[in-house]
């Protein structure tokens, strides 16, 4: 037999002790098995944990504010007494919010991630604006409503108006829209595109005939739950002024405004109960909003999207 | 060498009748296999007809493949390994698997080969242990300056060693091989088929090998698969000369596969 | 893309701007050394410690109740379940996430505040403790994510040589998994915290509104950013001293938030390289 190195001592040399005894020891076995158990029942019941706090949270939210839902519930204006209370106001600043944050971010959310994707140049300043915007992903909603009052209530003087709050709000989906629409683009494969190119496109041609349609379902999945993340938002729009006693509904993008989630803050911090229980109404109404818009997102990545990230 | 005519070796594992299901698709009919003890036994057949499947339902590792049913017995120890009083984990520590890339954990060469019998409680000289599977491993003079260096620095087919000498580590009495040189280059391959040769002394090897002439070289009992089938089986030599079925024959001549 | 640009620029320049007229008026040190914070009430004083502190109190109760049961849920998700159960886990815990934190601040003061008092009724209706719970389910989904992804990421070759050397579940998590991951683990920890500074409307309507340094839980504090919500909701005159009193927390929190993010995401940067 050919040795290929000196290190290869024949077996039959190193003792033919019966070693299995010492290695596997069956009074351990019985411990570990019990361990393995164990972590096995932990790691479940924090499973467990969360459905039930989900569980929770919804009936209890359920539970108070279900039987405050009424037609005049949805026609009623806020009022001092809780049974005159509705939320009239706030729906109709809600849907005026989310319909201008998504004009103004959408557009510019989707081009700048073409740009970044297709266009941009490998450069280290393209990298760094790539880090800036995965830090400004991160900040907190707050800091966003601080600069959206300095910045459009103050320095451009659009006061406490819907145009004000939609601004900074678009501002703070911005990145998040950004950074889903790379991720959606980056995910059409490479073949797809030298397909395109074989065939004699331009690059113009390529990118928004071919990628653009493959990322679209990946782009509005991303955009839809983005945006319906701005109809929960409360700090920034009350840093910029948003009103809590509102007793109109908007008729143009410089009135004043207030929305669901402000009126849940406001109804939720009287001490009475029954408004306790009218905000547990109108949280009802904008979980019912929220997940609409999580399951038409949901729906369209499932049905549409050929291309995983 | 295998024992001599005269003498009859002990069967050390056994199969009857196993069959090996992946949801609606069978991928093993009806295996009977005996393996004896001090013995390579070389699994060959070409890609795709199953011989990593059945070789995975010795050790039970099958068990992590969720759509994986396995009907019929195995046999170890006078035990069918798929009755309910085996533990595979425990099963597992006697019968061993190097797998087809090497997959040392990302710790140190040291720490890699000690993991296996800690785990089981192992209170003896750890050095030593180590010491002595890396020289069965047939890898000890290479590392044995650097045995805290990380496992990752070592070359393919040093891993592949080190893989080996930690199943070595765990005292088996089979060790199971998938395809164990098929990422290596052939001087790795060829260090690692002097180790079988030198490990079969001590251990029962099964290796699952598309190389019919690492086959032919180094296993004393050779067994054929086609779509699933076990289609002959015996002696090496026997196999490589005059096949008793023609399949087995056109697979060797390459007529196809 | 430059919008972006602007972006950045305007909130440093903003918050630098309006921090600095601040600061006109109060110096650097007494502002982040100081224990007493009243900037609305007179004697003014501003020593932002205690909105610091309250701040504290709701990152640690629920980062110590998100990080371990966010890691279980996540060894659970890649670990045991199968991909069917998998599959239905996945969107609740989504849907978790995605509940605004006014809801969680409701909940908060509706229900966990009067569990908890039925418990203990000494505890004060406003408290750190009841925020912290809330915030820490907030942060939960994040965190079991981010350690799914993680754990997603080994190669499952490195797994099955452990199991093939006779060790069990618990074994493979405990000395393969856990430690492969051990720095993306960190990461999503950092990432969490950064998120739990910058809660608002969840601790604003359940801890109070009380700036005090104090160690005990379970009575009413006031973070930062409540603070903020406070000046702002209030009548404050603008240029006047409570009002920029805000900015100058709002650009502690952004650099807080900021160092904590840039760690976190250096960190998984990082150890993606490592996983040779």
């Amino acid at each position: 037999m050919k040795k290929t190195d000196d290190s290869l001592t024949s077996i039959i040399e190193l003792g033919t002790d019966d070693e299995h005894a010492s290695v596997v020891n069956s009074k351990r076995m019985v411990k570990r098995k019990f361990y393995d158990k164990l972590f096995y029942r932990l790691c479940q019941s924090t499973i467990i944990l969360a459905l039930i706090i989900l569980v929770v949270l919804i009936a209890h939210i359920l539970i108070s504010g279900l039987s405050w839902l009424s037609i005049d519930f949805f026609t009623n204006f806020t009022s001092r007494f809780a049974e005159q209370a509705g939320i009239k106001a706030a729906i109709a600043g809600s849907m005026w919010v989310l319909f201008l944050t998504a004009s103004f971010a959408i557009p510019l959310g989707v081009s700048a991630a073409i740009f970044l994707e297709e266009y941009a140049p490998k450069s280290k300043w393209v990298e760094w604006v790539q880090i800036n915007i995965g830090n400004l992903a991160g900040m907190p909603s707050i800091v966003y409503g601080l600069v959206g009052l300095t910045v459009f209530v103050r320095y451009l003087n659009f006061e406490r108006s819907l145009l004000a709050g939609s601004l900074t709000l678009a501002l703070l989906v911005l990145p998040i829209i950004i950074i889903s629409s790379q991720e959606a683009i980056k995910a059409v494969p490479l073949s797809l595109r030298e397909a395109a190119y074989a065939l004699g496109a331009r690059k113009w041609q390529v990118v928004f005939l071919q990628v653009l349609p493959a990322a679209l379902p990946g782009i509005l999945t991303g955009v839809i739950l983005s945006v319906s993340r701005a109809i929960g938002e409360t700090a920034p729009l009350i840093v910029i002024g948003a009103l809590s006693f509102v007793a109109f509904t908007p008729g143009s993008i410089w009135d004043e405004f207030t929305v669901l989630p402000i009126q849940i803050y406001n109804w939720a911090s009287k001490p009475q109960v029954e408004f306790h229980q009218l905000a547990a109404a109108a949280i009802i109404v904008l979980l019912v909003l929220l997940f609409a818009m999580n399951f038409l997102a949901i729906y369209l990545r499932q049905k549409y999207q050929r291309y995983k990230l | 060498m295998s024992a001599s005519q005269s003498e009859k070796p002990e069967v050390i594992l056994e199969t009857k009748d196993l069959n090996v299901f992946y949801g609606e698709n069978q991928a093993i009919h009806s295996v009977n296999m005996q393996v004896k003890k001090g013995t390579v036994a070389a699994l060959i057949g070409p890609s795709g007809c199953g011989k990593s499947t059945f070789l995975r339902s010795l050790n039970r590792m099958n068990d992590f493949v969720s759509t994986a049913r396995v009907e019929g017995k195995v046999f170890y120890q006078g035990k069918n390994l798929y009755s309910k009083e085996v533990d595979p984990v425990e099963l597992r520590s006697q019968i061993g698997m190097v797998f087809q890339k090497p997959n040392p954990f990302p710790k140190s060469i040291y720490k890699n080969i000690i993991w296996g019998p800690k785990i089981n409680g192992f209170s003896g000289d750890m050095d030593l242990l180590v010491e002595k599977s890396l020289k069965r491993a047939a890898l000890w003079g290479e590392v044995k300056d650097r045995l805290h260096d990380s496992a990752f620095d070592l070359s393919g087919g040093q891993q592949q060693r080190l893989c080996i000498a930690r199943t070595i580590a765990m005292n088996p009495d089979v060790i199971l091989m998938d395809e164990p040189c098929s990422a290596l280059d052939p001087r790795s391959t060829q260090a690692i088929e002097d180790l079988i040769t030198e490990l079969k002394r001590r251990y029962t090897i099964i290796i699952v090998t598309h190389n019919m002439q690492q086959a032919g070289r180094i296993s004393d009992e050779t067994y054929f698969f086609h779509e699933g089938n076990l289609i002959e089986s015996g002696d090496t030599k026997q196999i490589f000369t005059k096949p008793s079925v023609q399949m087995t024959e056109d697979y060797i001549t390459g007529r196809f596969g | 893309m430059s919008i972006t640009i602007l972006t950045t620029i305007a909130v440093i320049v903003l918050l630098g701007k309006e921090s600095f007229e601040f600061f006109k008026e109060v110096s650097v040190v007494s502002f982040l050394f100081g224990t007493n914070w009243s900037p609305l009430i007179p004697p003014h004083s501003f020593g932002v410690l205690p909105l610091v502190c309250g701040t504290m109190w709701i990152v640690l109760g629920s980062v110590l109740f998100a990080v371990p049961i966010g890691l279980l849920v996540a060894v659970y998700l890649s670990e045991y379940a199968s991909d069917k159960v998998k599959s239905y886990l996945k969107p609740v815990l989504e849907l978790l996430a995605g509940i605004p934190t006014v809801v969680y601040g409701y909940f908060a003061l509706t229900f966990i505040t009067p569990l908890m008092k039925w418990i203990n009724p000494e505890i004060e209706v406003f408290n750190a403790a009841s925020g912290a719970i809330v915030v820490g389910i907030m942060i939960l989904p994040m965190i079991a994510s981010l350690c799914d992804d993680a754990f997603s990421a080994v190669p499952g070759s490195i797994k099955q040589g452990g199991y093939a050397l006779g060790a069990n579940t618990f074994e493979v998590i405990k000395d393969i998994l856990i430690p492969a991951t051990k720095s993306r683990i960190g990461a999503a920890t950092v990432l969490a915290v950064s998120r739990a500074i910058g809660e608002t409307m969840a601790v604003t309507l359940a801890a109070g509104a009380t700036a005090r340094l104090t160690a005990d839980p379970f009575v009413s504090i006031q973070t930062m950013t409540s603070f903020i919500v406070q000046v702002t909701m209030g009548d404050a005159p603008a240029g006047g001293i409570e009002y920029l009193s805000s900015f100058a927390v709002g650009t502690l929190l952004f650099l807080m938030t900021l160092v904590m993010n840039i760690i976190g995401n250096q960190w998984v940067f990082k150890s993606r390289i490592r996983v040779v």
